[in-house]
């Protein structure tokens, strides 16, 4: 590289010569000459950073990630229970193939059950950048701006030179397609190399190859992390990891049900920027401005579209192409003026309290698990909903606490006791059911989590960090258009009413955490106090006999000093507080307490058996196998039934 | 309790108080006088800090309370093994002695000396007995040097043929363990510092003038303080204690002079009430010329002991209240061996000779 730097610098002046040595200035015409369109493919070529492929490891989860998304969107789009395949190989590297931990090239193959893709379009949706159906309009989606598929085929092109390779068949009829498509980067059109039929065993859905390099890491932010929580996030959707050593993870079905599907809305006028106002009112098809208003935004009755042409001077029957200048900036702050109601939030898929507790549930190990959708709110004229989840407690409720004990009972030496050493919480950040695992620090939901007073629910927490403890916080934003503070859609702008939503989600989740904690510390307190005196006395009747040099009756003085203990330290009821589960308040809704007798609340039914025909996902399988499996999962201790 | 009874006895009595406490189904007690500086008083008169009559009780069936009622229990039960076995040890090996867990749980009786080495002094306040009598010696971290003769444990020690760093001042100089067969010297000086002190001895500032050099070094150790009160005591020399000029100096000096108020029941075997404080005063860098630069500077922590300080009541003299402020008021401390800014011997050349002719010292 200073070798290549030095030839440039030396060979600057000769270039200067060319024009003319005498002429110092560079004409308007020479910079002409310079200037030529950049091709999106090339800006990305250059930015790939933007997209979310800046090191190898990042790239290979985006590419998962940009893979899972459209599967799961097109799934659902057909209305179709998702059954999604993620396998990630390491590619040969001339005839041997590396460790895992050690290559530096993998082939990312996702495959879903979805419609599949028409032949027409299989070039320009993976091989054409900004090509997309969910751009142009508002309805809650994962994807929306038509780049990720497209930038992840490119990048694979750009480190490996491989094609995108993919398989599509869109019905049982019809034989399934096997294509090899690149992108030509100076003119972002796809060129389709191999176009063939192709025996697949799917009766439909879309298979989808990417060769890149890249870089496996299990750990924060790996594919591991990012399926994992996708599965938490979709407990409806059942998918399957191979990993790069082989390695076979099933996340099953938790739900057997889609969620509803969002409804397409009409942008609300509070949302839009004059720009935007501008190209709208090129494009309508209506020929005045009042009816322009009515029918092209959501929320505008025929009083309401009056009500703004007056404000903005305009007449309701001029022609909307003809507003231009100053007379569309009084347009657009007539808009603003005027009062209008919020947009519908029937546009809205939330997960659903039920589905995230599930979710959480079969994922994650706890003691305690809550959840709390909101009601639709707004900012900028966008409808959005805020859900949080949270799981808290080691999940060893389950296990005797005097085995857990008697488990590690070596003595501590000095200095060797870790005590205030407790992990901070873990934050799930979602946007559509997709999880958001970079630039936490950015994100409005981490700046919400940190600006909770955790204390106030018993949770220990230093000032301006994350909470402490066994405790997950799941956060989900379903919005129609999810404001990203970058394209590679990493974290959530930082919006008053988003974080506002969040704060006020948690609060309530916290309420009910707290409540349980309360009540369990309160039991283990009493459960400390009586076993603390009962080794104590025993050390201090030891020692009492010990002083009197054995004329003492040392079980007589235990006794004795038992019996103290049992009355100061609330006797009766302290036994009902430490050994049962009896007296302890019923559950609250949308909410699971694992006890040792097993879990109680809104336990989630057991799951549909996994693989087989996604369509017959209905409940009502054996109950045992399922409730064995989620224990597997749940714990590698196994927690007794 | 009565002080008739042995130290056996009185470590007993604890066990006794359990036993009858749980007969008659009360929660067992033990009162320990408060150190603390709310329980002890200056007696004027005597020049001495004392401790009051306040008590606490520390009660087994209070949680926060318990461990350390149990802890108590142990370490009296290995006082009182020390007592029959008559040998003497030290607070780290009380602790080791006493650390094990508890049944059925990762849980120590002790996890650390600190935990251990105030219930050893609460015993000490509670059952009235010396450190020495319950068989427990701090470490011997102190030096003597000069014209006096010891006799330790049988052996003949003279002080003044003892090298350049002196003899060893154990942690228990009672009778008959030390005995002082002779005393020739005129004065006792107690420094500080060890650095100081090794320069004096190595310039045999004690043979020129006739004295007695003793070290702590840091806040001096019972032993030494102990062994300078005999010597003032039963062969009427004086004392004068070198310290750093900053509030930790004058803290030890008046720990010296009036006795702590952690251990306040030991003032009247420990406390020397006619010893004067020779220096570092924060009058002297302008006396000696030391230059600012040589000062440092006052911590926060430090202004905030000086003015605690300033509200003991054995700091009430005027010309210690003009000493104290008179440091705050420079918002600088100076160490002993700043002296040095003005010669490597200035200590032993001038600084001392000239304090003692002028009798430039606080009382």
């Amino acid at each position: 590289m200073g070798a290549a730097l030095h030839r440039k610098r030396e060979s600057r002046p000769d270039l200067r010569e060319v024009p003319d040595a005498t002429v110092h200035q560079v004409t308007a015409e020479d910079l002409a000459k310079r200037q030529r369109e950049i091709s999106v493919s090339e800006f990305f070529a250059k930015n790939r950073h933007l997209l979310g492929f800046d090191s190898p490891r990042k790239a290979l989860l985006t590419t998962v990630k940009e893979a899972v998304d459209n599967a799961l969107d097109a799934c659902e789009e057909a209305r179709i229970l998702p059954e999604v395949e993620v396998r990630i190989e390491v590619a040969p590297n001339g005839g041997s193939r590396p460790p895992a931990s050690q290559a530096d090239r993998f082939i990312v193959t996702v495959a879903d059950n979805g419609p599949g893709i028409v032949p027409d379009q299989i070039g320009r949706i993976f091989a054409k950048l900004l090509y997309g159906s969910k751009f142009h309009r508002l309805r809650m989606s994962r994807g929306q701006q038509g780049i990720g598929i497209s930038a992840a085929g490119l990048y694979g092109q750009l480190t490996t030179g491989k094609p995108v390779r993919v398989i599509s068949r869109t019905g049982e009829k019809k034989p399934a397609r096997y294509y090899e498509v690149q992108i030509d980067t100076a003119r972002n059109e796809p060129r389709l190399l191999v176009n063939r039929e192709h025996a697949w065993d799917r009766p439909h859905g879309t298979q989808v190859s990417i060769e890149l390099e890249g870089r496996y890491q299990k750990g924060r932010t790996s594919v591991d992390e990012y399926l994992e929580q996708t599965a938490v996030a979709n407990p409806h959707a059942r998918i399957v990891y191979v990993n790069p050593e082989g390695q076979r993870t099933v996340f099953e079905r938790s739900v057997g049900e889609l969620p509803p599907p969002p409804r397409e809305i009409k942008p609300h006028p509070y949302g839009i920027e004059l720009g935007v106002l501008l190209k709208m009112m090129q494009d309508t098809k209506s020929h005045w401005l009042s009816g322009f208003l009515t029918s092209d935004f959501s929320r505008v009755s025929p009083k309401v579209a009056a009500e703004i042409c007056q404000r903005a001077g305009l007449e309701p029957t001029a022609k909307p192409r003809t507003i231009v200048g100053e007379a569309a900036e009084r347009l657009y702050r007539a808009i603003q003026q005027t009062k209008i109601m919020n947009p519908p939030t029937d546009c809205l898929s939330p997960i659903g309290e039920k589905a995230i507790l599930a979710g959480l549930y079969r994922q994650i190990k706890g003691d305690f698990y809550t959840a709390v959708t909101r009601a639709p709110a707004v900012y900028r004229g966008n409808p959005f909903v805020v859900e949080v989840g949270l799981a808290y407690g080691s999940g060893q409720a389950a296990v005797a606490e005097s085995a857990v004990e008697k488990e590690e009972a070596v003595p501590v030496a000095e200095g060797e006791k870790t005590e205030g050493e407790t992990p901070l919480a873990r934050v799930l950040r979602f946007a559509n059911r997709v999880p958001l695992l970079y630039q936490p620090g950015a994100c409005c939901i981490t700046k919400a989590v940190l600006e909770t007073s955790w204390r106030n629910y018993g949770i220990p927490q230093s000032r301006g960090a994350l909470p402490q403890g066994p405790l997950v916080i799941f956060v989900h934003m379903a919005s129609v258009w999810v404001p990203f503070t970058s394209e590679s859609k990493e974290a959530i702008a930082d919006y008053d009413e988003i974080r506002r939503e969040i704060r006020l989600a948690l609060n309530e989740a916290g309420r009910r955490l707290s409540a349980f904690i309360r009540r369990r510390e309160h039991a283990r307190l009493e459960f400390k106090r009586r076993n603390i005196f009962e080794a104590y006395i025993q050390e201090v009747a030891a020692a009492c006999r010990r002083l009197k040099r054995g004329r003492l009756d040392e079980e007589r003085l235990r006794r004795q000093l038992q019996e103290i203990a049992h009355r100061l330290t609330g006797g009766q009821k302290t036994d009902a507080l430490v050994k049962g589960t009896n007296e302890t308040s019923p559950p609250v809704e949308s909410t699971i307490i694992v006890t040792p007798e097993g879990p109680r609340g809104a336990v989630p039914p057991p799951p549909p058996a996994g693989g087989g025909d996604p369509a017959a996902g209905a409940p009502g399988k054996p109950e045992e196998r399922s409730d064995g499996e989620a224990a597997e999962r749940r714990g590698k201790a196994g927690r007794p039934r | 309790m009565a002080k008739l009874q042995s130290v056996e006895e009185r470590l007993v009595g604890l066990a006794d108080i359990v036993v009858e406490a749980a007969r008659r189904k009360r929660d067992p007690e033990i009162q320990i006088p408060v150190r603390a500086l709310s329980n002890v008083r200056f007696n004027e008169k005597k020049g001495i800090i004392e401790m009051g009559d306040a008590t606490q009780a520390r009660t087994f069936f209070n949680l926060g309370m318990a461990k350390k009622f149990m802890q108590t229990m142990l370490v009296a039960d290995a006082l009182a093994e020390l007592q029959r076995a008559d040998c003497t040890t030290s607070l780290r090996e009380i602790y080791y002695r006493t650390k094990h867990t508890l049944r059925d749980s990762t849980e120590n009786t002790f996890d650390d000396q600190d935990e251990s080495d105030p219930i050893i002094e609460d015993l000490e306040v509670t059952l009235g007995a010396l450190r020495e009598e319950l068989h427990v010696a701090a470490e011997g971290r102190g030096s003597i040097v000069g014209n006096v003769v010891l006799v330790d444990d049988g052996d003949v020690v003279d002080c003044s043929r003892a090298g350049k760093s002196g003899h060893t001042v154990p942690s228990i100089v009672e009778e008959p363990d030390i005995r002082i067969r002779k005393c020739g010297a005129d004065f006792i000086l107690l420094i500080e510092k060890a650095t100081q002190f090794n320069r004096l001895s190595e310039d045999k500032f004690w043979k020129r003038h006739n004295c007695i050099l003793i070290t702590g070094n840091g806040q001096p150790p019972r032993g030494v303080r102990r062994l300078c009160r005999r010597l003032h005591d039963e062969w009427k020399k004086p004392v004068y204690v070198l310290v750093d000029n900053d509030p930790w100096g004058y803290y030890i000096y008046s720990v010296v002079k009036q006795g702590s108020i952690n251990l306040a029941f030991e003032s009247e075997r420990m406390a020397i009430p006619d010893a004067k404080f020779l220096g570092l005063s924060s009058f002297d860098p302008e006396r000696h010329g030391l230059p600012r630069n040589v000062g440092i500077k006052l911590k926060d922590s430090d202004v905030t002991r000086a003015k605690e300080i300033l509200e003991y009541p054995w700091f009430r003299k005027q010309e210690w209240q003009k000493e104290i402020r008179h440091m705050l008021a420079s918002g600088l401390k100076y160490e002993l061996d700043a002296l040095a800014n003005r010669d490597f011997r200035y200590l032993t050349t001038d600084y001392l000779p000239r304090k003692l002719r002028d009798r430039d010292w606080l009382d």
